[in-house]
């Protein structure tokens, strides 16, 4: 086991490319933060405390669009009902951590975050202490908080089509973690496509947040029944 | 100063599900399939995150995301490193909309 030094610098390596994934899409959102109204210092402070770009970016449109505070709020509640699948299999690699760290270190579940930890192979997938998902966090953190204080700062001398053209990039660290690891095993990669196509099925008819969920629990149902309970 | 509560209040109902399975998780002992479940949800998680949603980069222009997820593919297929990965899906991305928006 390596020191806790080093885990927490492998940690902050391995959340640099998410970090640089938030910094366009951050920006993108303070300066529509700013369109909304929002000072810099509030829009900094929503991704202090919310640290969840789809919740945010529906908030503050939603609050462009003269909607209530209690039907925003009731909105990003189920927006982020992914994240309770996502905390089950992050918490499931924090078992045997003190209680306090569990707590404080789900705060910082993103989809991302999340990806990284579940899917990371190479340098990626060291053991996992607190060090090293710690470090890996924050980092991601930092790039989000910081890209919102810039985009807050900076709004409108930013030109949209390239924070737009940016916002693939997260697709990109998604699709670069699933396929190396779904290549190793079929029923694995099965149970990706699956998922695929359920959501795109499912989005006709509830919206992307709930199909997103639905998709996820229904395509690793599958997946029991595919593999069985043994592995 | 109102515009606080609505972020405090966002913040709580963001923290709430990701808090959950931190309190409850080791409290029980779940069978195998649970586990099985729980390996799958990573796989099944990435792939509805990716799709339909990379379509939706360029919204007047689905066809520019679907450039920029295949050039990802393309390079993840080669065991590239992430971050070359995402730089290789983001040049994509701008290069097309320059050419042709």
């Amino acid at each position: 086991m390596l020191a806790n030094d080093s885990q927490l610098k492998r940690g902050i390596q391995a959340g640099l490319p998410i970090a640089l994934g938030y910094f366009p899409i951050a920006i993108a959102f303070g300066a529509l933060a700013g369109q909304a109204q929002l000072s810099w210092l509030e829009a900094v402070l929503m991704s202090c405390l919310v640290f969840a770009g789809a919740s945010q970016f529906v908030g503050v449109s939603l609050l462009l669009a003269g909607t209530g505070y209690l039907q925003i709020i009731a909105a990003t509640f189920f927006l982020n009902m992914r994240h309770l699948i996502m905390s089950l299999a992050v918490n499931d690699q924090m078992r045997g951590f003190p209680p306090a760290w569990k707590r404080g270190l789900s705060f910082f579940i993103t989809d991302e975050t999340f990806a990284l930890l579940t899917l990371g192979e190479g340098e990626n997938s060291p053991p996992r202490t607190a060090a090293f998902i710690a470090g890996l966090m924050i980092t991601a953190y930092l790039g989000w908080v910081s890209g919102t204080l810039v985009g807050g700062l900076s709004a409108g001398f930013i030109p949209a089509q390239i924070t737009t053209g940016m916002t693939v990039g997260l697709y990109g660290l998604f699709i670069g973690l699933l396929v190396p690891a779904a290549k190793k095993s079929r029923p694995f990669a099965v149970i990706a496509v699956l998922s695929m196509v359920i959501n795109w099925g499912l989005g006709h008819w509830v919206e992307s947040g709930w199909s997103v969920v639905l998709a996820t629990v229904l395509a690793a149902g599958v997946g029991v029944l595919i593999i069985g309970g043994e592995e | 100063m109102k515009i606080l509560l609505l972020i405090l209040g966002m913040a709580l109902v963001t923290y709430l599900p990701r808090l959950l399975p931190a309190i409850f998780l080791d409290r029980f002992q779940f069978p195998a399939w649970f586990q099985t479940w729980l390996k799958s949800i990573p796989y099944a998680a990435l792939g509805a995150l990716i799709f339909p949603g990379v379509l939706l980069v360029d919204k007047e222009q689905p066809l520019i995301g679907l450039l920029g997820g295949a050039a990802a593919l393309g390079l993840s297929l080669l065991n590239l490193h992430i971050t070359l990965v995402m730089a290789g899906s983001i040049c994509t991305v701008l290069l097309f909309q320059y050419f042709f928006v």
